[in-house]
């Protein structure tokens, strides 16, 4: 029997929170305090190291690290931390996260009080049976109401708030207070280091020397260098070459991986596919005999077609997509075929904000010019031959002759916001065909919004819309209802007279008109002038209903070549070629690339 | 002289009186004594190069500063008879002595900068010369000996008519100059008007403003043979025509671009440097010029275009056909011989030209 007393002194948590309430900064700080990092390897948002992730601000991807915290008590524990993003459409990523921990430190803004990530993190980890720790952050604001909030987070979650740290994590005060809380809240981990190994996989990626890195919480059990370990649901199996932990700036190889613990595994795996996320690894002389219950799969949620802008670079794309998966494991692919746009493939993703993030990844990180159609979810259709299909992609909606009937994913969504912005938002959700279901006040001056809403209302620019008309106030989540009858059309937009496949959606019917309209004047804006006059139109079932002339191009820079200097006009023609490498050629007119993303943009102010 | 080619002589000559607001060809203020360096520079480096020339060039700046010593650069080089000897001219330069110490050199050529005939346009554009100035420099000219004179004119001017550009045409015609040169106004960059941004007309009103000036320009008997240049077979600029038809020619002084030996160089927009080295120092802008690409550039920019013999050379000649097949014949007229631009495919010429080539 080994001592299990090294459980006590370990303590693995995340940290939850809306969105801008935090997280990250807070993360920060304790690396700091518990001197985890040097002062001068110290940047903000150290956890966020994606370079994308600094630019927004935001955090995409959970991420682990293990650090020493020497308590008051006169013990020095370790220290699992969590990073976990804020926004609806990385819930999955903080589900993931949350299975590694036994507590999470909810941080709930001094000013903002209650959002809508707050409540659906705070919801998935009271799933989770984890300990929530609350504490309230940016106390330093002159705005800071932290009384009304810990009362909120009382009333609203039900979890108590009295004792609450205090902190501002910009300012470092009181950091102290919560890493006291984690060592007398969060409960230490349970676990076997003897019994049959059981890790669970929480993350991987794609590491070019040592193959796919995965990241475990060792349930039960142990494991060390050179142990063959299996992946109970793929079934492959490899000899593990190096474990550690996860230090801020690296991995630090250690010894070996007992229950309790957080950690990697490098055991050469070359192939992408034999690893997934929420499998169990064990070990093959002493293998357990259930996996542990891994996650539910998620189900993407808005799809659309992901090209290279270089038909010839098909290859790179699938193999990136197929790398960013192992990150990402709610990205979905499957190859497609567009007339105008060549070979690509259908990519599933969880929201509009996924996609994008998605689009930037493989742009930077692989190095790729992408275009990206229309986002669409996905139909249900009763076809009259008594089939049912379900279509995430326009171009096999069927001819209208064939349909029975049509059916459109509708969700309940859930808006918070200060009750002055009640009119915008509810004039919002009308426009968007949602339908009203209630409203509650969580405090004097603050409301929950309930509305069911069509899906394709809120994937193409909801969000942006919903903020520009609270000033960045409101906050929102939903989620999936189930499917109800609709009238639906596909509308197609013909480019000098041709049909775009790429372009063409499928649309409530009642909205065909303003929409077509409307595309067809951005598509306008977007397009350049061309050498000869382009007719934009969209239509119908074969019935024009909305149409835009680009007049054609009248002039272009003329350069001299004058005194026998020809590097000018040379440039231009440069310039020239770069652009047309912007392009698609659509027919006989060549389209830029941002034209696909523009007309998807479609809110009014 | 058999192993001695036979290239276009530029010289840059980067002095000027003052400083026009829409000008970024390097110049600096005049000054005697340095301009009297330069022009000894210019000689050491004729003689550096053993190059025969049938065309030279003397361009700016305004070169008309340098007339004391143009004869001397002149006999420096080795140059043709019946070559085409250009120097171009600030109007309010052209007094009768000048002209005729000009013309005493062997220079046959001028090039005055009229640019407009319309006051209001010459105030516009900052320009020292009054309408009248720009007659008698004709005028003297005439009287100097010279029988090829050429006048720049700038349309897209902000408020401009066909009404103002035919009056400056007609009376360059009536003037009896031989050659126009019509450049559409551009705002370039580190110059007085990319500060002031004056507001030209937008891109559609400067087409009708150019189309009608090839036509009208036409009609007084300057065709078009070049995106900005007129006039009949005889007087068209044999020097110019080298840059367009890829053919090489010696630049010489500062900021001046060549074309030689099979190599693209020039020189650092530097006077000082200039007139300190024994040899101008140059930078190669181009290893392996004259290719497919730079050479349809430049003969695309001519009324005569690019045969498909020519295009034969370069083993284009095939999908030179089938891309000009595709662009519309308001822009590009294919013949049995060859394809060219029109007057409307001149003025979207980056984007045709970028469909028959890339």
């Amino acid at each position: 029997m080994s001592d299990k007393s090294y459980l006590d002194e370990i303590r693995n948590f995340c940290i939850i929170a809306h969105i801008d309430h935090g997280k990250s900064t807070l993360a920060d700080r304790i690396l700091e305090q518990t001197s985890t990092v040097a002062q001068r390897d110290m940047e903000e948002q150290l956890l966020d190291n994606m370079e994308l992730e600094r630019e927004r601000g935001i955090t995409i991807k959970a991420r682990a690290v293990r650090l020493n915290y020497k308590s008051d008590d006169g013990n020095t524990y370790v220290f699992n931390l969590i990073d976990t993003p804020g926004h609806v459409d990385f819930n999955y990523e903080v589900s993931r996260s949350l299975n590694a921990c036994e507590g999470a430190i909810l941080i709930v803004d001094a000013s903002q009080g209650i959002e809508a990530q707050t409540l659906a993190n705070t919801y998935l980890a009271v799933e989770q049976d984890l300990e929530v720790v609350p504490v309230i952050n940016k106390i330093d604001l002159p705005s800071a109401h932290p009384d009304e909030v810990k009362a909120e987070i009382e009333d609203v979650i039900g979890i108590p708030a009295d004792d609450a740290p205090l902190i501002s994590a910009k300012l470092g005060l009181n950091i102290k207070d919560v890493m006291e809380r984690i060592v007398t809240s969060v409960p230490p981990p349970a676990g076997d280091p003897d019994a049959p190994l059981k890790a669970l996989i929480f993350d991987s990626y794609y590491d070019s020397y040592k193959g796919v890195i995965v990241y475990v919480r060792v349930k039960e059990g142990s494991l060390r260098v050179g142990d063959r370990i299996r992946m109970m649901a793929t079934k492959a199996e490899f000899q593990v070459v190096e474990v550690g932990y996860m230090g801020a700036t690296e991995l630090v190889p250690a010894d070996g991986l007992r229950a309790g613990e957080v950690g990697y595994i490098a055991a050469s795996i070359k192939s992408i596919g034999d690893t997934k996320v929420g499998d169990t690894v064990t070990r093959c002389d002493m293998p357990a005999e259930e996996p542990l219950a891994g996650y539910r799969s998620v189900n993407p949620m808005v799809f659309s077609g992901v090209y290279p802008a270089d038909g010839s670079k098909y290859g790179d794309l699938r193999d990136a997509l197929e790398k960013l998966r192992l990150n990402d494991a709610s990205l979905t692919f499957e190859p497609e075929t567009s007339i105008a746009l060549g070979f690509g493939f259908r990519c599933g993703f969880l929201g509009l904000l996924h996609m994008e993030i998605i689009q930037e990844r493989l742009e930077r990180e692989y190095n790729l010019d992408l275009i990206t159609t229309a986002p669409s979810v996905v139909y249900k259709i009763d076809k009259m031959n008594g089939e049912t299909i379900f279509i995430d992609n326009p171009m096999n909606f069927p001819d209208p002759s064939e349909i029975k009937q049509a059916y459109e994913p509708m969700v309940e969504a859930h808006v918070y916001a200060p009750s002055d912005y009640v009119g915008n938002i509810m004039e919002l959700c009308q426009q968007r065909r949602g339908v009203f279901k209630d409203m509650k006040y969580l405090d004097k001056t603050r409301v929950d919004l309930h509305y069911d809403l069509p899906l394709n209302e809120i994937v193409y620019d909801f969000f942006d819309a919903l903020k520009s008309r609270t000033r960045g106030y409101a906050s929102y989540d939903y989620e999936f209802k189930g499917f109800v009858p609709s009238k639906l059309v596909k509308l197609d937009i013909l480019l000098n007279g041709d049909v775009v496949d790429a372009l063409s959606f499928i649309v409530f019917a009642d909205s065909a008109y303003p929409r077509a309209r409307k595309i067809t004047e951005r598509l306008k804006e977007h397009i350049p002038r061309q050498m000869f006059e382009v007719p934009v139109q969209a239509a119908v079932g074969g019935k024009i209903i909305a149409r835009e002339t680009i007049k054609a191009m009248r002039k272009d820079v003329l350069a001299k070549c004058y005194g026998g200097d020809i590097t000018r006009k040379k440039k231009l023609l440069e310039k020239q070629k770069e652009g047309k490498k912007r392009m698609r050629q659509l027919g006989t007119v060549e389209v830029p690339q941002e034209a696909f993303m523009a007309v998807l943009k479609l809110d009014d102010e | 002289m058999n192993n001695v080619s036979v290239v276009g002589l530029y010289i840059h000559v980067p002095f000027c009186l003052s400083k026009c607001p829409y000008c970024d060809f390097y110049s600096v203020r005049y000054s005697a004594e340095q301009a009297h360096a330069y022009a000894e520079a210019v000689i050491r480096n004729i003689r550096h190069y053993s190059a025969h020339y049938d065309t030279v060039y003397f361009g700016g700046g305004t070169p008309i500063l340098l007339y004391r010593h143009i004869g001397s650069i002149l006999s420096s080089a080795d140059i043709a008879d019946g070559a085409e000897i250009t120097v171009e001219a600030n109007p309010c330069m052209a007094e009768p002595e000048i002209l005729e110490a000009l013309h005493k050199a062997g220079v046959n050529r001028l090039s005055f900068g009229v640019q407009s005939m319309n006051a209001d346009e010459l105030v516009f554009l900052g320009r020292r010369h009054t309408t009248e100035q720009a007659v008698s420099a004709v005028k003297n000219s005439h009287s100097a000996g010279f029988e090829n004179i050429s006048a720049d004119m700038i349309i897209g001017l902000p408020g401009q008519t066909e009404k103002k550009i035919s009056y400056t045409a007609e009376r360059l015609a009536e003037l009896g100059v031989n050659h126009i040169s019509a450049y559409i106004l551009k705002i370039e960059e580190n110059t007085p008007f990319a500060v002031s941004r004056p507001e030209l007309p937008d891109d559609d009103r400067t087409a009708e403003l150019y189309l009608y000036t090839v036509k009208r320009l036409a009609e007084l008997g300057f065709p078009q043979y070049e995106i900005s240049n007129f006039a009949e077979q005889e007087f068209r600029s044999r020097h110019n025509l080298r840059y367009w038809r890829c053919e090489e020619y010696i630049g010489i002084g500062a900021a001046a671009h060549s074309y030689y030996n099979g190599k693209r160089f020039c020189t650092p927009r530097d006077i000082a440097s200039f007139i300190q080295n024994e040899h101008q120092i140059t930078g190669i802008t181009d290893d392996h010029p004259g290719g497919w690409e730079e050479y349809a550039m430049l003969k695309l920019r001519l009324t005569e275009g690019i045969t498909f013999a020519e295009a034969e050379r370069y083993g284009r000649r095939g999908e030179l056909i089938q891309k000009a097949a595709k662009l519309p014949e308001r822009l590009v007229s294919v013949s049995g011989s060859g394809i060219s631009l029109t007057p409307e495919g001149f003025l979207v010429s980056n984007s045709v030209i970028g469909e028959l080539i890339f």
